[in-house]
């Protein structure tokens, strides 16, 4: 089945209603050497996943909250970079300095407004998880139900630096290469922050043992702030860099939210690396079952995958068996 | 035993009900018999353990599914029971698989589920059946929907009240309290688990299937519609999950509200609906009626 014509993908990926994630576009696939194709479409949507799991990660294993409705804050970043590219014409390379500080400043305030108060309701950490669950859910079909209002259920995309260029021997669409230098300088740049630096060593002691922590002196309440609104900045810059390379709706929220969720647990919660590695491997894997089998099977693909960890490594594949 | 004949009366009163009602009434009581079902068979598993399953319309849809493909080549109680056990084999392979480890494991599993099993029945009836979309031609009258609707439902609220009585129930408590405690108890947390979430999974398998001949037409997008594994779960949380008429208590005027909202604010209301969840998950963390069990047990206290 190697090689499949890319049309006939495509047409049946339309054909079988909302289209999933992870399809390559007809326009980038090579006729020459398929094996090439899936690596390097796979390692850029596998950035894209990288970045979307490196927020989630840092939501969960460091302010400690499950966030359901991260998908939808990706959502409304990618929505936000289309409506002001196709309003103003600001080029989405500059929307992407102003998303990134205010998703930044509204992930603060949704942590103020509405996560804190059931921190400090909750007394134990599986309450929190509790109550977070629902919280975000909740929050989920608000925003969902915002942008279905706002901007319709219809699928939506830019047309952004769409030439390709020749990259051994397979030609890739500009905007792809661009949402993946994105995604690498947000997300390699974080990681090596994480791990360098002082205030990288407060936010992994902060997520290590949250209880010692203020015994030496740090604010746990400040860090999973911070962290929250991290992770919010996160989501934004993964959904604008969707936003240049693929099409989506309003109610794709779900699946970036699991997507993002499988590639944590593979990573290990908390675990920056590990989220990294793991996210290219599921884009990598997506892109695979997409061109090889069948574009529909994407998010079984992504189940599969979760199952296979649960089975073998549930701790996750670089996680420290407890 | 008062309460046992109460509830009879109640529920012979509420099976004469179709009898004096117009079509549009019936419709509503069919919708409020099939969401009380709904949530009380979620709140038999998530309300006791606080494992939070977001999947609601998986099993929802698969028993309408079931009875789709099936209606036309068996008879209706034996598309009723392959719905069961389609729902009840779905069930023990989620909950095999995460059961067994942490809630988050199970909640990330059931929040996927119900896209995951859209787009597989999606990818298969266009490559493999070649259509999407399928008639349900069964000889049932909205009466005997309602009264089928009425007797799951009638038998959920029956089984949870003996299961919170016995062994399982009790088991079931404890693992929603801490689950370490539990374990040290002696109980086999997984296979309890397991057999609680099975039961509430076929419970709602069922409800699907007996409230699929409304539809007539069935398509992936229809059935697998996310808002009743929402509505579901705020149901259950607005009366009190873990208390036996909670979820009852929670359904009858949420479906009451849902049908007003989605005639009067077909734009709005799921960001109605949605703020109201983060409402009731901020402002009555166990339900109106835990809220008036605590309210009642103040005013013993002053008095």
């Amino acid at each position: 089945m190697v090689g499949r014509p890319c049309g006939n993908a495509a047409v049946r990926a339309f054909a079988s209603g909302p289209r999933p994630l992870g399809v390559p576009m007809p326009n980038t696939q090579a006729k020459r050497d398929p094996i090439m194709t899936i690596i390097i479409l796979g390692l850029v949507l596998g950035g894209t996943y990288a970045l979307l799991a490196l927020g989630l990660t840092i939501q969960y294993g460091i302010a400690r909250i499950m966030n359901l409705a991260y998908g939808e804050m990706t959502l409304v970043a990618a929505f936000v970079l289309v409506f002001v590219f196709r309003l103003t014409g600001l080029p989405p390379l500059v929307s992407i300095l102003l998303v990134a500080p205010a998703a930044y400043g509204v992930g603060w305030l949704l942590y103020t407004v509405m996560m804190r108060p059931l921190v400090a309701r909750a007394g134990t950490q599986g309450k929190l998880e509790v109550d977070s669950i629902l919280a975000t859910f909740g929050l989920l079909f608000v925003i969902q139900g915002l942008l279905l209002l706002v901007f319709g259920s219809d699928f939506t995309s830019v047309s952004f630096l769409e030439q390709g260029v020749e990259i051994l021997g397979v030609s890739v669409a500009v905007n792809r290469l661009v949402a993946l230098a994105i995604c690498a300088a947000a997300g390699g740049g974080l990681a090596i922050v994480l791990a360098r630096t002082r205030w990288g060593l407060v936010m992994r002691a902060a997520a290590l043992t949250p209880a010692s922590a203020p015994l030496v002196g740090i604010d746990v309440n400040r860090v999973a702030r911070q962290a929250f609104a991290l992770g919010t900045a996160l989501a934004a810059v993964g959904g604008t860099s969707v936003a240049m390379y693929q099409t989506f709706s309003a109610t794709d929220g779900v699946v970036f939210t699991m997507k993002a969720l499988v590639i944590v647990i593979m990573g290990g919660v908390g675990n920056v690396a590990g989220a990294l590695v793991a996210g290219f491997g599921l884009g990598l894997i997506e892109t695979f079952v997409a061109t090889v089998i069948d574009p529909g099977l994407t998010l079984a693909a992504t189940f599969a995958l979760f199952l296979a960890v649960l089975l073998w490594r549930p701790e996750g594949l670089f996680g420290r068996r407890a | 035993m008062i309460a046992l004949a109460a509830s009879i009366a109640a529920l012979v009163a509420l099976a004469a009900v179709p009898l004096f009602l117009t079509d549009y009434g019936l419709g509503l009581m069919i919708g409020m018999a099939g969401y009380v079902t709904l949530a009380s068979a979620w709140a038999l598993f998530s309300g006791q353990t606080r494992y939070i399953s977001l999947a609601t319309v998986a099993f929802y849809g698969i028993g309408a599914y079931t009875v789709a493909v099936l209606n036309e080549t068996i008879a209706y109680p034996l598309v009723l029971a392959c719905a069961g056990l389609v729902g009840a084999g779905l069930a023990l392979v989620v909950g095999l698989s995460t059961l067994r480890l942490s809630g988050i494991y199970f909640v990330i599993f059931t929040f996927g589920l119900a896209e995951l099993v859209r787009q597989l029945i999606t990818w298969y009836e266009v490559n493999v059946t070649g259509t999407l979309g399928r008639y349900i031609f069964l000889d049932i009258t909205a009466r005997e929907i309602y009264w089928q609707l009425l007797a799951l439902g009638t038998f959920t609220i029956g089984l949870t009240a003996w299961i919170l009585r016995h062994r399982l129930g009790l088991a079931l408590k404890v693992i929603g309290d801490d689950e370490t405690v539990a374990a040290h108890a002696g109980i086999d947390l997984a296979r309890t688990k397991l057999i609680a979430f099975t039961l509430s999974a076929t419970i709602i398998t069922l409800c699907g299937a007996i409230s699929s001949p409304r539809w007539t037409y069935v398509e992936p997008i229809i059935v697998f519609n996310p808002n009743v594994s929402f509505l579901a779960v705020i149901m259950a949380l607005l009366g009190g999950a873990n208390r036996l008429w909670g979820p009852a208590a929670g359904a009858v005027p949420l479906f009451l509200l849902f049908e007003w909202l989605s005639v009067n604010f077909p734009d709005t209301y799921p960001i109605i609906l949605g703020l109201m969840f983060i409402a009731v998950v901020f402002l009555l963390p166990d339900g109106v009626l835990g809220g008036l069990a605590r309210l009642r047990q103040r005013g013993k206290a002053a008095a």
